[in-house]
This record gives C-alpha cells, structure tokens and sequence, in this order.
C-alpha cells in the first residue's frame, strides 16, 4: 500500500502544467477561470494546439493518436486539465463516439471518422434521449427503416447538447418494433446537414443555450452508417454510458473552483472585511476540502481495480463517483454563492456593472450544474446501480 | 392559539388568488420580462384598483389598514405566481419607512400617490461594502442651506431604476458601522447628480447600483430623525424579511404542487414515476420543508409589528434561516425530480427555483442569520 505518486508521475504531472502554462491561449483560460462559458471557436483552437502536442486524445489506441499512457497517468492528465483549468475537449466525440467507433466500427468508419473526431474537425453530439425515454431510455421511438440503399430516419430526440453546433449526431434508433424493447436498437451516425433535420435550441435556466430538440423528418442515411451489428445499439450504448459515467467525477474542476472560492474570500473589496478570517467559512472550505480528497482516493481506488479487471466490463463502483464528483461540483457552487453575497444575486448581462465582474459566472454556474444529478444516467438511477449491482438488493 | 384567517383576510386572499390566476400566467410573465422595464404599470394599476398597493398604510394617510397577516397573504400569492412588479420596494420596505419614519404630512403626501398607483418608490441603502450589515452606510449627508447634500454609493437597490423618488440613508455622524448617526432622505431618481445604472437580477427582475454627488435634499424631505434612522430602516427590512418568507412559502407551494403533479403524470419503465419510493419520500421531505418554512414564516409576520427591537430581529433571523434552508431544498428538488424538463426556462418550476435561490440571500444569507442569532443569544424564552 503506498498512496503516494512516484517520481515519474510526479514527474509527468509537473510536464503536462508546464504544457498547460505555455500554450492555453489566456483569453480562453480566463474564460474558464472565471465560470463563463466557451465558443466553439474556443474549443476548435485549444483541440488544434493539444493536437499538435499529440494530446487530443490520448486515452485512444495508439492507431488511432493515443498515447501510450497507464490508467494512473491518464487520471493525472485529466486532473490537470481539469485544475488549471484548460478545456475538456468535446466529450461526444472524443469519449463517447469515438471509442464507440474504434471498439465496435468498420475499418471504412474508423478511417473516416476518427481522424477528424481527434481534431474537432467533426463536431458531434449525442442523440439518445427523447421526450419520452429519459431514465428509461429504452423506450425511445425515433425509428430507422430500411429503404433500399438506406435508412429512413423518423423521430424526435431531446436535450442534445450542443447539437446547434454540430456537424455529426449519433443517435440510437427503433430498428425491430417487434423485438423486446433494449434489443430492436441500433447505432446509427448521421450527418447533421441531412435534409429533414431540424434543430431547436431551448434556453437553461442559467439563460444559457446549450440544449436542444433535434427533429428527425424522412432524413435519409446510407446503410453504412451503422455501427456494427444491427439490433445490437443498446449493447454500445451501454458501453458508452459506462465510460460517460466514470468520467463525471471531475475533481479537478472540483479543486479547481475550491481554489478560486478561497482566493475570492481572500481578496479585499470596498474596504469590507475578507470573509477567509470568518471561522465559520473556513470550516466550511474544509469540509469540501475533505469530501474532494475522500473522492479523489476513491477514484484512484477505482482506477487501481481497473488494472486487474477484465477490459471493457463496468464497474458498479464508478457510481459511487458520478454521484460523489456531481454533488460535490455542485457543492462547491453553492459556496462560491456563499462568497459572493448581495453581488451573487446580480444577472451579468452585457449592461451589468463592471463592479460586479469579479462575480461573473458564479450563481449562473450554480444553476447551469443542476443539470449534473440529472444527465448521465441521474443520481437516484446511479443509486439503484449500487443498491442492485453492488449490494445485491 | 389561532391560525385562522379572518372573514375579510379570507376574501382577500381568493380575490388576490383569483386575479393572478387570470391575469398573471406563465406565459403573460414571460412578456412582461422581456418588455424593456421588465415589469408592468398596466398590472400595476390594477393592484391599485384592487387596493393592494395602498394595503398597509394608515386610513388617516389614506391607506386600507391593512397589517402584517394582509401583506402575507398579498405576498404568498405574489411568491405562487412569480410576480415582478415593484410591490416590494414600494408597499413594504418605502411604504415601512414611511409609516414608522416620516411625519404625518408627508404620510399624507406620500400615501395616496402610492395608493393609486402613481408612485414608485425604491429603498436604497445597503452599501457595495457592507455586505448584509444594515449599519454599514458610508453615504455622507452635509447640512446645506435650507437642507441637506447626499454623497456616496448604494448598490442592488430593488427597482431603483424604475422608482419615481428613492429613500436614502446617508451618515450624518458617527463613523462606519456606528448604528447611530444615520439618517433618511427622500430624494427625486432624476436630481441633478443622482447616476442610476440598472441591470437585470438572477431571478428576471432588476436592480441598480446607484451613486449619488453632491446631491440636494430639501429639509422637507427629510424623514424623521437625522441621526436615528438605522431603526427605522431596520424595521422595514424585518416587516420584508416576513414578506419574502410569505413569497416564499408561496413560490414553494407551487414547486412542490408542480413536483408532485409531475410525479403522478411523468411515466418511464411503464409506469409513473411516482410510484417509485425513492421519489415518494423526496416529495415528503419537500412537504415537510414547506411546512416548516410556514410555520416561521407565521412567527415573522407576528413578530413584524414587536416594539421589542431585539425580539423582533431574533424572530425575523429565525425566520430567515428556516426559509433559507427550506427554499433550498425545496427549489433544487423541485428541479432534480422534473430531471431534464426542470432545466429548461421553458417551464416555471425553473423560474421558481431562480427566485427561491435569491429569496434564500436577500435581506442577509444562512451565516449572516446564524450569526445574528448566534451573538443575540437563545430564542427558547422568546415564545
Ligand atoms: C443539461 C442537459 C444536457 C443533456 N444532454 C444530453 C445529450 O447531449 N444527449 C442525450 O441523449 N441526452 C442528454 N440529456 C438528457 C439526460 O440524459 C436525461 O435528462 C436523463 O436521462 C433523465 O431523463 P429525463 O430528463 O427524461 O427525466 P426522467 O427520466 O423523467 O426522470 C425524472 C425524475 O425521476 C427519477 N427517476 C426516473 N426513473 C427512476 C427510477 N426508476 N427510480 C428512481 N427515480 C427515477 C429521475 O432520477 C428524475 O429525478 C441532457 C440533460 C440535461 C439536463
């Protein structure tokens, strides 16, 4: 037992933020910094210039530009990532698709899309839920029927992120109505210039525009847009959920605004008192403190276990981190209100006072992460998971 | 012991119920919003018509009489419908100022222009400093021929953009954060050198950072005691402490009511979601946080009229807390429970959730109260 990094991770962890430190463009870290959200021109350029480091994504096979990194070192990365903080690149390609595609697609597949998933060349987004398939997302009706040379798309999918910007959508479709519900889906990828879709963005309540309806109207795919076997999608889809979910705990971002709370409460303002001298706030600080360190040794756990597992088969204890890591961010969101007091309440709209803008991004990202409980598979369906998988009741 | 409403309180709340049920839906907000003040004279006027806005003020200053138990009501059906308008600035936290700061012939002056609906008023005084503590003012009021010269800087004052005069503490002596030493100016939104910048809130509403040079009072404006106007402003912000507990009590009702409403409607794995337990005791904690946060609210609205300064603050910190912690939870359940649909601001329990969130903080947020109450001492033997 030896919970200490040795020195060449050590070593690595140091190389990855003199990487970070050198060639994330400020604008866009700032951006982060402070809680604001991205263009995509933002995350095109940083995938560009982790790209050319070889690091887009290299949690991949080596083939396809991954890089030849232990489980532990690939956790440090994240980590790192995450702490600066420097964007995640684009999750629906590059955790969700992507290994998809490499794991169950055609060599035709690979070759296409892979490349330009790497690059944010194609950005995709994730088509799975609808209005009446959230937590039971089995019961999605979107349909794909076959048409001589093609699939004919028909449906309705809901809260596809980003879809707005997208150039590709994966979705899972109904391909045997007459199989039990998991088994008639299928994997299809589709190209979002088809004629027939349409796209509707919905406003979240932190005013911003990040989900949308994506409809589906006689939109024609050619048949080799399927991801391996027909009727086999809810196999893949698992498979991608579980790698979704694991990737959910982000204790870097977690740390990552934990350091910005104790800096703001530090910054004198207007002459009033810093709020870090309150013991009451300090407690409070460390208490978080305390839950991210719990999480973070639970994840290193996870991912030692992983070393002597099976490849590819879940672990029900990666629950345990989409629900700790989602509340915690959420947590940490809470105290950020708790720092900035009366200036939390104002809306940071292009007019607002410039006295506030140490506040910007704070309450908007407060209710922008209510979304973490419920996306990925919700809090209380990861819940059931650990109740069933794990506790065997 | 008796919680019951009277006959006329009765009439009162399904008249208010019944008016917002019409005229004030979802939808109807949602232009009201986006309209360039963000809120609306036309409903405005029709809270004069019902006599809403001339509620807590003295017949003999041309009010209806009205008390604490009147403005619950009013309130918990403004909370319910998510109601923008500038009630609480003008009727509760001005309209307090004026019944417990300012001399008879200005109340007479004042009052009736309120009533009908012809005079926005806004309260300024918290300070970009001062953070939740009410004594905190370093605005500087000089004596000046014939009256009095405001200087200094007032921040997220409630409508101050929209508001026609602004009642303004400002320090006559005594240094920062002395509670003596403060007094209370009704000064004009447009005098020379009042610079008004006012920007949206997290919750659809608006506010304003306001400065203030060199500004001209006439002694006529002067309301009360120039140097002991802190306990009259602290007087006002307890009756609206009590106010937004009542909002509150209301926005949650709802919250839950949509929650539940959801629970039994809303089916995935074939059946309602609803039947699951997990979710059945969520919407029990919900419940049992909603009658909580009534119960004290109950306590600030009869403690809103203590003479007992340190009582009452006692009270309204309580009250505060309690409120605090069940909009809370009640908002971000309201919202987990709906899952994607409660993200949306397509969907009023966002909204709901948006205003809880900042009812939660104003007027002081949960370790502000905790530390009143901490340093007041115990609040077994106030009952
Ligand atoms: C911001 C955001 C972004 C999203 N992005 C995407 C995307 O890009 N692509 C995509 O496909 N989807 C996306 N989603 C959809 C997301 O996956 C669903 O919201 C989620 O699966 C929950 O489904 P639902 O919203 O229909 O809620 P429901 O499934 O209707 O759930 C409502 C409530 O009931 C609870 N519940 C449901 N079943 C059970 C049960 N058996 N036991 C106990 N409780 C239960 C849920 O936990 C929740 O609290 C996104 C959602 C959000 C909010």
């Amino acid at each position: 037992m030896d919970l200490r990094f040795t020195d060449e991770e050590l070593a690595f962890r140091r190389e990855v933020r003199a990487f970070l430190r050198e060639s994330l463009p400020p604008e866009i870290h700032r951006k982060l910094a402070e809680g604001c959200r991205l263009g995509k021109a933002d995350l095109v350029r940083w995938t560009c210039i982790l790209h050319a480091r070889g690091w887009a994504v290299p949690h991949w096979p080596v083939e396809w530009g991954g890089v030849d990194w232990d489980p532990v070192r690939q956790m440090i990365f994240r980590d790192e990532v995450q702490q600066f903080p420097a964007p995640e690149t684009l999750s629906f390609g590059t955790s969700m698709v992507g290994p998809v595609i490499y794991t169950f697609g055609s060599d035709a597949q690979k070759r296409r899309f892979l490349p330009r998933i790497a690059t944010l060349e194609d950005w995709w987004c994730q088509g799975f839920s609808e209005p009446g398939a959230g937590s039971d997302l089995a019961a999605l009706k979107t349909r794909a029927t076959r048409d001589g040379a093609q699939w004919v798309i028909n449906g309705q999918k809901a809260w596809t992120t980003l879809a707005q910007h997208a150039d590709w959508i994966f979705v899972l479709a109904r391909t045997d109505g007459s199989a039990r519900k998991q088994q008639g889906i299928s994997f299809i990828l589709i190209d979002m210039t088809s004629p027939g879709i349409s796209v509707r963005p919905v406003q979240t309540i932190d005013g911003g525009f990040e989900v949308n309806e994506v409809f589906f109207d006689d939109v024609r795919v050619p048949l080799e847009n399927l991801v391996g076997a027909e009727n086999r999608g809810w196999d893949y889809a698992k498979f991608l959920l579980t790698n979704e979910r694991s990737g959910q705990a982000r204790i870097g971002l977690s740390k990552a605004r934990l350091r910005r709370i104790r800096a703001l409460a530090s910054t004198p303002r207007n002459g009033a008192p810093v709020l870090i001298e309150d013991p009451v706030f300090r407690r409070k600080l460390a208490e978080l403190e305390v839950e991210v360190r719990a999480l973070e040794l639970t994840q290193f756990r996870v991912i030692a276990d992983e070393r002597h597992k099976e490849q590819g088969r879940p672990n029900p204890a990666s629950s345990i981190l989409k629900i700790k890591g989602s509340e915690l961010q959420q947590a940490t969101t809470e105290l950020l209100m708790d720092v900035l007091g009366p200036a939390g309440l104002v809306r940071h709209a292009e007019s607002g006072p410039a006295a506030f803008d140490w506040a910007r991004g704070g309450t908007s990202t407060y209710f922008n992460l209510r979304k973490l409980s419920i996306y990925g598979g919700s809090n209380e369906i990861q819940r059931t998971i650990i109740a069933r998988a794990i506790l065997g009741l | 012991m008796n919680f019951d409403l009277s006959e006329d309180q009765r009439l009162l709340k399904d008249s208010v119920g019944r008016w917002l049920a019409r005229s004030y839906a979802f939808e109807h907000r949602a232009r009201i919003l986006a309209s360039p003040e963000g809120w609306s004279r036309a409903t405005w006027a029709q809270m004069a018509e019902l006599g809403l806005l001339g509620l807590p003020f003295a017949e003999a200053d041309g009010g209806f009489a009205g008390g604490p138990v009147e403005t619950m009501i009013v309130m918990e059906a403004f909370g319910h419908a998510l109601v923008v308008e500038p009630y609480l600035p003008t009727v509760v936290l001005a309209g307090a100022v004026l019944r417990h700061g300012a001399s008879a012939e200005q109340r007479r002056r004042l009052v009736p222009l309120i009533t009908d609906g012809s005079l926005v008023l806004a309260l300024a005084h918290g300070e970009p400093q001062a953070r939740w503590h009410t004594a905190d003012i370093a605005t500087r009021a000089v004596e000046a021929a014939g009256g009095w010269r405001l200087s200094g800087a007032k921040s997220l004052v409630l409508h101050g953009e929209s508001a026609d005069r602004l009642i303004v503490s400002a320090r006559t002596g005594g240094a920062p954060r002395d509670p003596n030493g403060i007094g209370l100016f009704l000064v004009d939104r447009k005098a020379p050198g009042v610079v008004v910048h006012g920007y949206p809130t997290q919750d659809g509403q608006r506010a304003a950072e306001i400065g203030f040079q060199d500004v001209r009072v006439p002694a006529e404006d002067v309301l009360g005691d120039v140097a002991n106007g802190l306990p009259v402003v602290e007087h006002a912000i307890d009756e609206a402490i009590a106010a937004i507990a009542a909002e509150a009590v209301g926005a949650m009702e709802a919250a839950l009511g949509m929650t539940v409403n959801y629970l039994k409607t809303r089916t995935q794995f074939g059946v309602p979601i609803g039947s699951f337990q997990a979710l059945q005791h969520r919407a029990a904690d919900m419940f049992i946080a909603l009658e909580q946060a009534r119960s004290m609210a109950f306590l600030a609205v009869m403690s809103a009229a203590d003479d007992d300064g340190a009582r009452r603050r006692r009270a309204m910190s309580a009250a505060k807390i309690q409120t605090a912690k069940s909009a809370r939870f009640i908002g971000q359940e309201a919202i987990q429970l709906h899952g994607g649909i409660g993200m949306t601001m397509e969907y009023k329990v966002g909204h709901l959730f948006k205003r809880l969130t900042m009812i939660e903080r104003q007027f002081g947020d949960l370790d502000h109260h905790f530390g009143c109450l901490a340093a007041a001492g115990s609040l077994l033997d106030d009952a």
